[in-house]
């Protein structure tokens, strides 16, 4: 279908990393039913490298892409590193989104970042606050009733 | 297997529309205004399609009025009847919370002017009663439009006691049966309509062309300014192919209605049947008044566009009403209006077809949705709490 590139499809059809890692170390959720998108990011960590990285998606087909594209990219990279990503950088890799789709790029972002956070948490590790307030996501989860 | 299952979005335009058409774009290619022989060949082919679409639907050559659609066709019967009541300081309108949106945008649009709308609830099963009309009608109602058959969930409204209880109460009736002709009986006088809008690519006609119906009496005001076409109520040429087509495509649609269709209906029900099957999976709309090719499910857990995207792997095309598919936030306002959730509105499939499709076909559509509803649900967090108990099942 012309509504998304080659490397949107092909991620989609054939998702990269699907699934759910059990005792993950750091786990990311964002989304909203209601909104008709949920992704959830498992992280597997072994000294501050994702080791294994797992993800399971409500939603689109780019939201699919998305999650799919973005697990592959920060696999095997040091957390600091999966910190960096961006949305660009996850639409960029899928050969661009279409406009209204760009949100799924965000989610994928974010429940990246979410992901660390927990694993953060979770093991009394200090950090920045502020490396996780700039959410950029333009799309409005807690939609009116 | 290539499987076109969205025949309500639109069919495909029959072999013998396309001869009848034929000729009305060389040999007899005049202007129907024209009054050389040319343009007087056209106009007679234009006058005879009139009259038969006239005939199908049980009113005069005079009351027809060709429109580029079923859009513009109810644009100019709520516009009408909005101006008409105007003048006699009637600015109230009554229609239903699922209309088309060519139907509620052109109610925004009046509300915007000073117009009350009274949207009335469709409940659960997706039809309106004519006592619900009946308790809205005011001293100040201007109109009352209400679709004949939902373009999503395909349930059939009363129209005949809808339409009762509009000439009782003397206000004018429209109806929006753009999915509704061709398929099942339709007959504005029996059915007590004084418009209808009808458009020819929903019954193998060709697109582009459609009708509005206008009972004598009732007035229009023009859309379209121009010339004096169509008794000076729509400006343009005609198009005469395509409504040589169209008449054509309708005595043939109405000659073997999908309603009277045994087989047809018995293939529909397999299918609900089939998709019956899936857990946590529902009917949309009433399971019995309901037109005879559209079938309209939700499943929870998934998302409708990549349950569309995979179905079209598999050579299945249909369509859904999740927001990913409108294109906005919020899923298909008439799933909305029927009472689901947001959660399950953007997990819905409607699959709409035509006397041709076979039982194997059936079958292999219920085998594909129940294989890719299975796997999306398989990668979806929703999913997972729902089985676990950390979320309630809605359906």
């Amino acid at each position: 279908m012309a509504l998304y590139s080659d490397k949107v499809m092909d991620h989609f059809r054939n998702p990269r990393n699907v699934g759910v890692i059990e005792n993950a170390d750091g786990i990311g959720e964002v989304g909203n039913a209601k909104c008709g998108d949920i992704m959830k990011i498992y992280l597997k960590i072994d000294n501050d490298i994702i080791s294994d990285v797992k993800f399971e998606t409500f939603g689109c087909g780019s939201a699919i892409a998305s999650s799919s594209m973005a697990t592959e990219l920060i696999k095997g990279k040091p957390l600091s590193e999966a910190l960096t990503l961006t949305n660009q950088a996850v639409t960029e890799a899928l050969d661009g989104l279409p406009a209204h789709k760009i949100h799924c790029s965000v989610l994928a972002e974010e429940a990246i970042r979410n992901a660390v956070k927990d694993y953060y948490d979770k093991n009394g590790i200090d950090y920045d606050p502020d490396m996780f307030k700039n959410c950029n996501c333009h799309h409005e989860h807690d939609v009116q009733e | 297997m290539k499987i076109y299952a969205d025949n309500a979005a639109t069919t495909s335009t029959s072999k013998a529309a396309i001869e009848a058409m034929l000729p009305y774009m060389d040999a007899i290619c005049g202007n129907p205004s024209s009054l050389h022989s040319f343009g007087q060949e056209a106009k007679e082919a234009l006058e005879q399609a009139r009259a038969d679409i006239a005939n199908e639907l049980g009113c005069t050559p005079r009351e027809i009025y060709f429109t580029s659609g079923g859009s513009e066709a109810d644009n100019q019967a709520i516009i009408s009847a909005a101006k008409f009541g105007e003048r006699k300081g009637k600015k109230h309108i009554i229609s239903t919370a699922f209309e088309h949106h060519a139907v509620l945008h052109t109610l925004d649009k009046l509300k915007k002017e000073g117009f009350e709308i009274t949207l009335l609830d469709v409940h659960e099963n997706g039809v309106v009663t004519a006592e619900q009309v009946a308790e809205a009608i005011r001293e100040d109602t201007a109109l009352v439009t209400i679709m004949y058959v939902n373009n999503e969930i395909g349930t059939i409204q009363p129209i005949r006691e809808i339409g009762a209880v509009c000439r009782e109460k003397k206000v004018p009736f429209h109806t929006d049966a753009v999915q509704a002709v061709g398929h099942i009986r339709v007959n504005v006088a029996d059915d007590n309509i004084d418009m209808l809008s009808l458009s020819a690519h929903k019954f193998h006609g060709p697109k582009g062309i459609g009708v509005l119906y206008c009972k004598l009496g009732i007035p229009l005001v023009n859309v379209i300014e121009g010339g004096a076409q169509e008794r000076g109520k729509r400006a343009g040429t005609e198009n005469v192919p395509a409504i040589v087509g169209m008449a054509k495509a309708l005595k043939d649609a109405n000659s073997n209605l999908d309603c009277d269709n045994a087989e047809l209906l018995a293939k529909r029900d397999r299918l609900i049947a089939g998709l019956s099957e899936i857990p946590h999976s529902a009917l949309n709309g009433d399971r019995e008044k309901r037109c005879p090719g559209t079938v309209n499910f939700c499943f929870e857990g998934i998302e409708g566009e990549s349950l569309l995207l995979l179905l079209d792997d598999k050579g299945v095309y249909a369509s859904s009403g999740s927001a990913c598919t409108s294109g906005s936030l919020d899923p298909s306002h008439v799933l909305l209006a029927i009472g689901r959730v947001h959660d399950v509105a953007h997990g819905s499939l409607r699959l709409s077809f035509d006397s041709s499709i076979t039982d194997e076909e059936i079958d292999y559509i219920i085998k594909a949705v129940k294989d890719v509803v299975e796997y999306l649900r398989n990668m979806s967090p929703v999913w997972r709490d729902l089985m676990a108990g950390k979320r309630q099942f809605i359906l």
